[in-house]
């Protein structure tokens, strides 16, 4: 397991203690069998069939990047099995066997252009690393800025794992955007933004927007380089919710002080505790039982109010923009107010009609 | 335009960063014909080196990286590779086998995230679009190209190591301890690739998958410019930059990558053996 998806199952281990200790669900104690997928497509959908058809799991929960979900999506499919995905993405996707926990593109992408309208900020440069979630994001950006009198300078696209960002700093450097709009993955965020603040070039002149970028990899870019940008998300630990004092009081208790929750490990964290409950309103854990109690549930999670929306398996979320401080907590400075119905496939917005 | 101009210190200095991370492969590859492939993690563990001495001094770091580096080159030499000698394709798989172990062993250590490594004070700012980290970085290549030249062509352990590239055989007829010319080798090898570690932390991640993007770039730098060739690694790492920094400038990332290797696979046609080689009469 790489970096991310270690802190995701940590958890949901948290989840399902918790739940354990609180008498489990229908009457039983939950067990988990942990799989490591190795960040390695194939090998996410091979442990996955390994779950389903040898360890014959209830649920499953996981997955990280979009091409572990794209591989897994038929197993689950064809052994009708349930799968909770914890991780923002690019939407365009409604399996009826998949929990969509994260946010898709109209709780954190439009709402992250909503905040960049607000601001006044017309021309975008758009990074991304090359593969599916950043290509459709920027389809969808392009699109909402072409409905909204806002301008792409740029469109620029990295290999993923690539570190020299020196050429594409200097093309933002002479395109003289307002803002930049961020999808690149993993460690190329942090070769991107030790060398853009090596320019000089401060957070106040051209902020960038990051969809990818939460408190745990705040560190890793190193506080210093990524302070006072922005990023989109739904949760951050810093939210202010009891559920979620209990929920960062309870992480640290169980696994360190110096550790922090974000955004994918809370998405993860409410999806056991989403699936428990509509087991419990199903009165069984069988797979179609499930799905159809699913629907209309309900719970006060640590990003505020979550509800599952039994059409497409998404949830009701509230949006939130954040500013990175220099303690390399994220601090809120918008939200949407109250949790945003899912659309996936963006069927309410008029102007993203040509993309689907 | 302004843009264009620019892409020329860029260009050197991405060349200056593929200098530094193939400058030790290109010995332990050209001399002793080992594939290295943890090759990349002597950079990762320079890089940790650099993590682990903050507040002691970023220059510090430079020669502390050098030994550990070193070191970790020395004990794979002696515990492994000796006993792989004139079995490249076995090497190559060993040394990756050590290359994932030493990866996981880094994520034990240190965490499986980014750790954070603050660039020195001194070195934030700049000139123009060129970064004092970034001059820092060629300066530093520079650097090193002169120790190794000074090395190899004016003491005696340089002139050994020549010869035993030259022709193992009749270097070791001559009575000279191969065995130990390759130990150095590896060393200074290994040690070049921490020195290099801890100067990408100014531009890049620190985590335990730091190695594996950088070893690539490495292996093109040494192919291109002929195994054990200094001016040869000069040339190429200078020309690869360049050529990457005005390919993506006027395509992207991802086909300047394209163009960068459709170019070496072109020169290689033409100059197998990569822009310097050393003739001899093949006696093997």
């Amino acid at each position: 397991m790489a970096i991310s998806e270690v802190t995701v199952r940590d958890a949901e281990l948290l989840a399902i203690d918790e739940i354990n200790a609180a008498g489990g669900v229908l009457g039983k104690k939950l067990e988990p069998v942990v799989e490591d997928g190795a960040s390695d497509w194939p090998t996410f959908a091979e442990k996955a069939t390994k779950l389903i058809a040898q360890d014959k799991v209830a649920t499953v929960f996981g997955g990280w990047t979009s091409a572990s979900r794209k591989a897994m999506l038929p197993v689950f499919e064809k052994r009708k099995a349930l799968l909770w995905y914890p991780v923002q993405y690019e939407g365009l996707e409604s399996s009826p066997y998949i929990f969509y926990t994260g946010a898709t593109t109209n709780q954190q992408i439009v709402p992250g252009l909503d905040y960049l309208k607000e601001k006044g900020k017309k021309k975008l440069f758009l990074v991304g690393s090359d593969y599916v979630f950043p290509r459709t994001a920027n389809k969808i950006i392009k699109a909402y800025a072409a409905a909204n009198g806002m301008e792409v300078l740029g469109e620029e696209y990295t290999p993923l794992g690539h570190t020299e960002y020196s050429t594409l700093v200097n093309k933002i450097v002479e395109a003289k955007p307002d803002a930049v709009f961020n999808t690149l993955n993993g460690d190329s965020n942090v070769a991107f933004f030790k060398q853009l603040k090596s320019t000089g070039i401060s957070a106040d002149q051209m902020p960038v927007m990051s969809v990818s970028v939460a408190e745990e990899e705040v560190k890793g870019i190193g506080v210093d380089n990524v302070a006072g940008h922005l990023v989109a998300w739904n949760y951050y630990q810093t939210t202010d919710t009891p559920a979620n004092e209990k929920f960062v009081a309870a992480f640290k208790a169980k696994y360190g002080a110096d550790k922090v929750t974000s955004d994918p490990m809370e998405a993860g964290y409410n999806a056991v505790y989403l699936w428990a409950e509509a087991a419990k309103k199903a009165g069984t854990t069988e797979v179609e039982a499930v799905k159809k109690a699913a629907g209309g549930v309900s719970l006060d999670r640590p990003e505020g109010k979550v509800t599952i929306d039994g059409d497409n398996q998404h949830v009701y979320k509230t949006a939130r923009i954040g500013v990175v401080q220099q303690d390399g907590q994220i601090k809120e400075v918008w939200n949407s107010g109250e949790p945003i119905k899912p659309d996936p496939y963006l069927r309410t917005y008029p102007w993203a009609g040509g993309l689907v | 335009m302004e843009g264009v101009l620019n892409q020329l210190p860029i260009g050197l200095s991405i060349g200056a960063v593929l200098l530094l991370i193939a400058l030790g492969l290109t010995f332990t590859f050209g001399q002793m014909g080992v594939i290295n492939m943890a090759h990349g993690e002597f950079i990762m563990a320079g890089a940790y080196t650099a993590y682990l001495l903050q507040g002691v001094g970023f220059l510090i770091a430079l020669p502390a990286a050098f030994v550990v580096a070193g070191v970790m080159g020395l004990i794979l030499e002696r515990t492994l590779i000796r006993r792989f000698y004139g079995r490249p394709l076995d090497t190559l798989l060993l040394t990756w086998g050590v290359s994932l172990m030493l990866q996981q062993l880094a994520r034990d250590l240190f965490g499986a995230p980014n750790v954070q490594v603050a660039s020195p004070a001194w070195l934030r700012g700049g000139i123009g679009i060129l970064p004092y980290n970034r001059l820092f970085i060629m300066a530093l290549a520079a650097a090193s190209v002169l120790a190794i030249w000074a090395y190899m062509n004016r003491t005696g352990q340089g002139r050994r190591m020549r010869a035993v590239m030259q022709n193992r055989r009749l270097a070791a007829t001559s009575g000279i301890d191969t065995g130990r010319v390759d130990q150095r080798t590896f060393f200074i090898g290994s040690g070049l690739a921490g020195v290099a570690g801890v100067a990408l932390t100014l531009i890049g991640p620190v985590g335990p998958a730091l190695g594996t993007y950088y070893i690539v770039d490495a292996f093109l730098v040494v192919v291109a410019g002929g195994l054990g060739q200094l001016r040869g690694a000069v040339l190429a790492a200078a020309g690869l930059g360049l050529l990457n920094s005005y390919a993506e400038f006027w395509s992207d990332a991802s086909l300047a990558k394209v163009v960068v290797f459709v170019a070496i696979i072109g020169f290689l046609q033409i100059r197998p053996q990569g822009l310097f080689f050393v003739r001899s009469r093949a006696l093997s």
